[in-house]
């Protein structure tokens, strides 16, 4: 290799790289900002393709797009002087790339720690005006949206950080609290099944009582009614009788009569004390009569 | 970077993508610059050398010019292949060009500058699944625990791509918090139960609000609560519910079986109870209209000879009575009232009468030994009254 190629290849080299240290890119998904000996002389550069000066300008890069800061879970305490163990995310975004790198010098875990921070005691300061009911329903909407305002007010002023939402992950109870609340659900629960119970021995009752009534009334009507029957029955026997038995009621009384006697004594049992004077007899003492 | 190159161009074209992935914050400008210089450059620098390596392996009358011409038709191959970008109908293609948002890449056969625009090609109609499964607090402070399946799709590729860092764990995030405050704002028993659709649109709508403000170009499709429980611990306690519903419909069940016997019993009943009165009826009718007729007949004949008839009618009356019956002729004037008739031994005997006749066994003499025990105990109670 001749010294005039080794030359040759030694330049181009140093225009490669000049060329390339000269020219930076920017991604969509990034801002810069350009340092030149430590100070900053050009903010939130936009993406695309820069120039710089070689080894005296230097380009620091942030991620421009939504980022999500996913706080631990804590403990809070409320109004009610209940303890919470809250998890949530804050979405946030650097707005403003100069502030923001004045805060953390561009250390993303170091903007997260003081976000989190931040927003721990804004959720403190938040819950401890509210009550559990009130932080788990109703006014979380409320809720959040205030927390983010002041949050933001407070990151954007400090950080160059714009605060998106914080939302509200997980709210749970502590293992105590939770064990109350799962007592309190038994004996609801409880006694939703003795009621149910007792409802259903209520209306089986109430079925039972009303065929009772049924049959009973069934039974009486009945009786009524054959009550009736026979005594039409009776009725018209009567009626046939009397017009037979009319005719001689004297006759009438003296075969009732004989077969009245006939009826009531038939058998070995019935002793009869007679005196020889009735008609029957009447020959028993003499072959006249009397 | 640019001493690779001839290596490079030999083998695969590989090394030609990666190298410029990887160097995307140099900028591709260098590249094509560098490109050129080589082009010159290599000619002078490689020329005697490179034909002694490679003429003995390939052909070796093209010399350095054939070389070169080779590294360029390489190159050639590589820039067309990097230039024509295929985009398939599920996707679009998202063009950075130097880093800068160009353009988005319908489906077809697409055209990029080569090492200028990069392409990220994102899936926009594949339907996707976001599970999660959790413990929470209901309004009425009960819990329930939750598995919902969020199915979303990418609408927006730029926004998914570019604006924000995770898309897909950012919508993870918000799905637990959508639901978690859907379900502090209601109550349990509609959890459990029918409100699950209800919830599941709250869901839906809360979701698609948060991942629009967070610009994830991601459209919520459909969220289903799969299952909606109470807890472990307090399992038995919700099954004892259940089981006690089973019991309320089961006693009902057993009173309407009640009733459906003991109502058509009664029915049936009643009916008899009809029917005997019927019966009744006409049993008297007929028995009343038969001897009254037979009184009437028997009254026809009567008038004709009526002392006879009527002798007759009784002494038949009597003797069968008598005949019948155990009886004692007392021919004894009123005024005597001293004459002693042992009724109880004739009754006696005569309703002895008929075993001693029949048997004599000895079961029937102790019996009747019992019996005259019993006789001489009760006569001598009644005396010893009598004596007092």
């Amino acid at each position: 290799m001749s010294p005039k190629s080794i030359v040759l290849s030694a330049i181009t080299a140093i225009i490669i790289l000049v060329g390339s240290s000269s020219v930076y890119m920017v991604n969509e998904t990034e801002r810069a900002i350009k340092l030149r000996f430590g100070e900053i002389i050009s903010d939130d550069i936009q993406p695309g393709i820069h120039l710089k000066v070689p080894m005296i300008d230097n380009i620091k890069k942030f991620d421009a797009r939504i980022l999500t800061l996913d706080a631990r879970p804590e403990r809070f305490l409320t109004a009610g002087k209940k303890f919470l163990i809250v998890d949530s995310f804050v979405k946030w975004r650097i707005e403003n790339v100069r502030d923001f790198y004045k805060a953390t010098s561009g250390d993303r875990f170091r903007a997260a720690s003081l976000l989190a921070n931040l927003v721990n005691d804004g959720i403190r300061a938040e819950f401890a005006n509210r009550t559990v009911q009130e932080v788990v329903s109703g006014e979380r909407d409320e809720l959040m949206v205030q927390l983010t305002k002041i949050l933001n007010e407070q990151s954007e002023n400090q950080f160059g950080i714009r605060i998106l939402d914080t939302r509200v992950k997980g709210i749970d109870l502590p293992e105590d609290l939770m064990n109350n609340v799962y007592r309190r659900m038994s004996a609801e629960r409880e006694r939703e099944a003795r009621e149910l119970r007792s409802q259903g021995k209520e209306l089986a009752e109430g079925i039972r009582a009303d065929a009772d009534r049924q049959k009973t009334v069934l039974v009486a009507n009945a009786y009524k009614e054959s009550e009736v029957t026979r005594g039409e029955g009776d009725a018209i026997a009567s009626s046939v009788y009397s017009k037979a038995f009319n005719r001689d009621p004297e006759f009438y009384a003296f075969t009732r009569s004989l077969k009245a006697y006939e009826e009531t004594f038939n058998g070995q049992e019935d002793v009869l004390l007679l005196k020889p004077d009735s008609d029957f007899f009447k020959y028993m003492k003499s072959t006249k009569g009397k | 970077m640019a001493w690779n190159e001839p290596g490079g161009g030999n083998n695969d074209k590989d090394p030609w993508g990666n190298n410029n992935r990887g160097g995307n914050n140099q900028g591709p400008p260098d590249l094509d610059e560098a490109l050129k210089q080589l082009m010159d450059k290599l000619n002078g620098m490689f020329g005697g050398k490179k034909n002694n390596s490679s003429g003995g392996s390939s052909n070796s009358g093209p010399g350095a010019g054939g070389f070169f011409a080779l590294v360029f038709l390489v190159a050639l191959v590589v820039l067309g292949f990097k230039s024509v970008y295929t985009i398939d109908e599920q996707e679009r293609g998202v063009v950075l060009s130097v880093g800068k948002y160009d353009r988005t890449l319908e489906p077809g056969l697409r055209f990029v500058i080569p090492f200028i625009e990069i392409v990220t090609a994102v899936n926009v109609t594949n339907v996707r699944n976001a599970e999660l499964k959790e413990l929470m607090l209901t309004q009425d402070e009960n819990v329930v625990e939750v598995a919902m399946n969020v199915q979303y799709r990418v609408v927006d590729p730029v926004s998914f791509s570019l604006r924000i860092e995770d898309p897909e764990r950012s919508l993870l995030h918000a799905a637990e918090s959508a639901l978690r405050h859907e379900v502090g704002s209601t109550d349990m028993d509609p959890i459990l139960t029918s409100g699950r659709t209800l919830l599941a649109g709250n869901v839906r709508d809360r979701l698609q609000r948060y991942m629009s403000n967070y610009q994830t170009g991601i459209e919520v499709d459909k969220v289903n609560i799969k299952d909606a429980t109470a807890p472990q611990q307090v399992k038995a306690a919700f099954d004892d519910v259940q089981s006690a519903k089973l019991d309320k419909e089961r006693y009902v069940n057993e009173a309407e079986a009640y009733a459906n016997t003991i109502v058509p019993e009664a029915r049936g009943k009643a009916q008899r109870m009809l029917e005997e009165a019927n019966a009744y009826k006409e049993q008297v009718i007929a028995r009343a209209e038969g001897e009254a007729d037979r009184f009437v007949k028997l009254h026809k004949e009567y008038r004709k000879a009526p002392t006879v008839t009527r002798e007759r009618l009784y002494l038949d009356s009597i003797s069968k009575v008598y005949g019948n019956s155990s009886k004692v002729l007392v021919d004894v004037e009123g005024g005597n009232n001293m004459m002693y008739l042992p009724l109880d031994k004739i009754m006696e005997q005569s309703r002895a009468n008929r075993p001693e006749v029949t048997s004599g066994s000895d079961a029937d003499i102790s019996g009747i030994a019992d019996r005259v025990v019993e006789e001489l105990r009760l006569r001598q109670a009644n005396r010893v009254r009598e004596g007092r």
